[in-house]
């Protein structure tokens, strides 16, 4: 039996029933462009199409589900870029405050490093983002790095969750 | 490779279309007829829209996209590696065939700041976890690797799906 690492108790395969692990392993899953696609992820885990609809509504109501979504190809709809700011701990909270505000903004991370301030930014086009960018340069008074993706390595087929449990192999 | 796929220009239906489904397919018995209900479009083409968008690679996957840090995977590294331009395509692509590694990109240097030319997002349940997959990544790009560093998130400031202007 591996034992559970203390700090994350919620992360194991135990909390849930493998169709349900299966379910939330999006390495394992896509939503197949049929009529009824539950039904067919039903099918291939072996369960009715009513249970993968509660379940899914179950995920997203406990927060372990953000969305059953396109996952879109970087700059295929509009302008994106990844930008890095240096923002000193008194000013910190203040300023990422700013950044998440921006509706361009949809990721936001406080990370290890003297550029601690990480977060994705997406518009209809490149004017509208440096737009956006600029703006938040002028809000807060501090300047950013536009990481500007050069190229792309990865075939997204989404992240393996491998779940750790004891009775994983039952799955 | 896909990394070089060029896709179709999307038009504004095709827009209209991603986004609604960034907000969420609904979770409905017949999702696209739902979805195609709420743009007034027919069923049909909003599925043969969006098999369009799958074959161009505008749109990458349809799927469940769990929260990995309410699943416990909160140990999200960023690691940044700064690869001998000559080398960096073609190891970058081996480093985005890890299993383990969610994204990997070449964005732009800014020296002195910042020297690292490769990103390679890693994510595990500890620290400890992340650090032998960062192990792992060194040990592949070997010596066309100058230096390198893995920037921990501390926070999840904010995270939702796409949204577009206009």
């Amino acid at each position: 039996m591996t034992p559970r690492p203390q700090q994350e108790p919620t992360c194991h395969g135990e909390d849930y029933a493998p169709f349900e692990r299966a379910l939330l392993n999006d390495y394992q899953h896509e939503l197949p462009l049929v009529p009824r696609p539950f039904a067919a992820i039903g099918e291939q885990l072996g369960v009715s199409e009513q249970a993968v609809l509660e379940a899914l509504q179950r995920f997203r109501e406990q927060g372990v589900l953000s969305r059953v979504g396109a996952t879109l190809k970087p700059g295929a709809v509009g302008a994106a870029t990844l930008a890095a700011m240096g923002i000193p701990e008194r000013d910190l909270e203040q300023v990422a405050a700013i950044v998440s505000a921006r509706p361009e903004v949809n990721h936001n991370y406080e990370r290890e490093h003297e550029l601690n301030l990480w977060f994705v930014a997406m518009a209809a086009d490149d004017a509208a983002l440096r737009a956006a960018l600029t703006a938040i340069e002028n809000e807060t008074g501090y300047p950013l790095l536009d990481l500007r993706l050069v190229c792309d390595y990865h075939l997204d087929l989404g992240f393996d969750i491998q779940w750790t449990s004891a009775n994983e192999t039952d799955a | 490779m896909d990394a070089v796929r060029q896709s179709q220009p999307l038009d504004d239906t095709d827009r209209a279309i991603v986004r609604a489904t960034q907000q969420g397919m609904p979770l409905s018995v017949t999702p696209y007829r739902v979805l195609a209900q709420s743009l007034g479009l027919p069923e049909h083409e909003v599925m043969t829209r969006m098999q369009r968008m799958l074959d161009s690679g505008a749109i990458r996957r349809i799927a469940a996209v769990p929260q990995h840090y309410a699943l416990g995977i909160r140990a999200n590294g960023m690691s940044v590696w700064d690869v001998d331009d000559r080398l960096v395509d073609e190891l970058g692509q081996r480093v985005g065939e890890l299993a383990f590694v969610s994204h990997a990109y070449r964005r732009p240097r800014h020296p002195p700041l910042w020297p690292y030319n490769l990103f390679a997002m890693v994510h595990g349940r500890s620290r400890d976890e992340v650090e032998n997959q960062v192990a792992e990544i060194a040990r592949l790009l070997g010596d066309a690797c100058r230096g390198h560093d893995v920037l921990y998130s501390t926070r999840l400031l904010k995270k939702t799906g796409l949204r577009l202007a206009g």
